[in-house]
């Protein structure tokens, strides 16, 4: 595999509320930050992860290259989903080896709708859409089938997201991540632009899995595509001193820790995690971006990230990164 | 940021008439059997039953077995399930409800729908039926929910009467009438039976002797009682024995003017007359 690393990561100060700012302007800034820490103003890439059901508009994530300058006409692509999974094309389009650097953002407005209504539009419209399974029952169905201290999962997270300046300031620990609104973008590179940068986080493995759409076709206790990944990944390969968990939920927390195979050395979610903060579109990528700051803290020597799809941890990719290719 | 407030709308989105979707011949096969009122599966190459039928094996992306439908349930068990106290507008129930994977009778996957139960009845391994909608259209909402399965039933008793005191209590009740309650004294038992009777229980000799009693007396023991009770001042509220001075048998009456915690065994009380009979007792001082 071509060496491919994280330079730059920027994200919003996230607020539980409509600040006002359209989306172009929400993401404006984290533009202008991963620029200026990357020294790149052009990339030979760009792809996003949004949800045009979020504002209810066709082709929103369109408008929001207007916070870009995309012309002359730039390579640009788009999810419909967390844009984690917008880094991923990424690093696979990086892989062909003609182009050296690639943007990727990603951003959501949860506080312009129901956002628990809005995740039944994501669901199979034969067998469950029409049934109104909102987001809330069916993690409430994989709540019940998990065993776990999930009060203490909260209340860890609460506490990690005081340190953090982006994080929501919740009042009290939550085991519901938060209506959020933000944005968030990084910079990879590859080839020629890894010489003469010092504080980069190489991503050393990524994968992503996916499970039965279906919730009654799985057993909710445990995620096979997570630990699929994990393994595609290469997670087990070595000692992992911090893990940031696409945790919307604090019973996925303890599916993950397992899926991953992570033990009681890791540090989970030291950002609070989504619980402190879920920017839906941009939490997946937030996750690594907050694992490559470790990295490139020095903090951690070996971080994994981790992102989520669909119903009960439909969907999942895990990566790995750490200072050395 | 902007600092003055920025002006709102409401925003809808919709699809007038919604989206045609093709059902495919499983899931359009699965519809089709709701809307008869039944429910099937489709069998995999490894002879497993899908409920709600896909056209591929999840667990090895094959094919399932073409035609191959099984019915299944209609009952089934609860595996995990969750509360919802507060419906949305777009559940399937109006009130509090749960949601539920149920592996249907011969099903080898667990179907999501929801369940019509109190919560105090919802538990891992109720069984439950599905309630149909008499008018089906081949949907998933062909079943409005499901029902835990009878395991009880309710059995109603209600019958009407027209009684008498009999001739001792009648003249026991027009004596109280006039403020008194009237006794029974036994000569050969040398007892005083309140109410008044026409004969002795202990020897059975026949009762001439009528004497008054009362109107106080002593409590002897007594219950308190928290369930409501029209007849009773409040609630909790206390029914006593009262042994009626000149009496040698207690009768049972509601205490009043005393709060529970404060009525003793001795206790003296008095009987306070409303209406031609006794409202209650209270204590003496008070009477």
């Amino acid at each position: 595999m071509r060496p491919v690393a994280v330079a730059a990561f920027a994200q919003t100060t996230h607020t539980d509320h409509d600040s006002g700012l359209s989306e172009p302007e929400l993401i404006l800034p984290v533009i202008r930050a991963v620029r200026e820490q990357s020294g790149l103003t052009e990339f030979g890439f760009t792809c996003s992860g949004s949800c045009d059901y979020l504002a209810g508009a066709p082709f929103s994530f369109v408008s929001a290259l207007d916070a870009l300058g995309a012309w002359p006409p730039i390579q640009e692509s788009h999810v419909e989903m967390d844009a984690a999974f917008a880094l991923y094309e990424a690093w696979v389009r990086l892989q062909h080896g003609d182009v050296d650097s690639a943007l990727v953002y990603g951003f959501g407005k949860s506080s312009m709708g129901d956002l628990r209504e809005i995740m039944t539009l994501q669901l199979d419209p034969y067998y469950l859409a029409p049934l109104g399974l909102d987001q809330l029952s069916y993690a409430g169905l994989q709540r019940s089938a998990v065993q776990g201290d999930f009060p203490a999962i909260a209340r860890r997270s609460w506490e990690s997201a005081q340190t953090n300046p982006y994080a929501l300031k919740l009042p009290e620990p939550v085991e519901t991540a938060p209506i959020t609104d933000g944005a968030a973008a990084i910079v990879l590179v590859a080839g020629d632009l890894l010489h003469d940068r010092t504080n980069l986080a190489y991503i050393n493995g990524i994968a992503h899995r996916i499970d039965p759409h279906y919730p009654g076709m799985r057993d909710l206790t445990r995620s096979a595509s997570a630990a699929a990944a994990a393994t595609a990944a290469g997670v087990g390969k070595g000692p992992v001193d911090v893990a940031e968990l696409h945790v919307q939920f604090a019973h996925e927390e303890t599916v993950l820790a397992e899926a991953l195979g992570l033990s009681g050395d890791t540090l989970i979610n030291p950002s609070g995690g989504p619980l402190a903060a879920n920017p839906v579109m941009a939490t997946g990528l937030i996750r690594i971006g907050e694992a490559a700051s470790r990295v490139m803290d020095g903090t951690a020597a070996r971080a994994v990230a981790h992102a989520a799809s669909g119903p009960c941890l439909q969907h999942n990719l895990v990566a790995v990164l750490s200072r050395e290719s | 940021m902007p600092s003055e407030p920025n002006p709102e709308i409401n925003h809808v989105l919709e699809f007038p008439g919604g989206y045609t979707r093709s059902t495919g011949p499983v899931i359009g096969r699965f519809l089709t059997e709701l809307r008869a009122g039944r429910i099937v599966g489709v069998r995999t190459a490894a002879r497993k039953v899908l409920v709600p039928p896909l056209e591929y094996d999840p667990a090895t992306g094959e094919p399932v077995v073409a035609d191959d439908f099984v019915e299944v349930g209609p009952a089934g068990t609860v595996r995990e399930w969750t509360w919802v106290e507060e419906p949305r507008k777009n559940h399937p129930l109006d009130r509090p409800f749960a949601w539920a994977l149920i592996r249907l009778d011969g099903a080898d996957t667990s179907l999501v729908h929801a369940i019509d139960a109190p919560a105090k009845a919802m538990r891992t391994g109720l069984r439950v039926w599905p309630r149909w909608r008499h008018d089906r259209i081949g949907s998933i909402t062909d079943i409005e929910c499901f029902v835990p399965e009878v395991t009880t039933i309710v059995a109603n008793v209600r019958t009407e009467y027209t009684v008498t005191p009999g001739a001792a209590l009648k003249r026991y009740l027009d004596a109280l009438t006039r403020n008194v309650f009237l006794a029974g004294r036994c000569s050969t038992c040398a007892a005083v039976y309140v109410p008044y009777r026409l004969s002795c229980p202990q020897c059975g000799s026949v009762i001439e002797d009528e004497v008054e009693v009362g109107p106080a007396g002593t409590v002897t023991t007594f219950a308190i009682n928290n369930l409501p009770d029209p007849r009773a001042p409040q609630v909790p509220f206390v029914s006593a024995y009262i042994l009626l001075d000149g009496a040698d048998t207690p009768i049972i009456a509601l205490l009043g003017s005393v709060a529970a915690g404060e009525v003793t065994e001795g206790m003296r009380v008095r009987a306070v007359f409303e209406g031609g009979t006794v409202k209650w007792f209270a204590p003496e001082r008070e009477a």
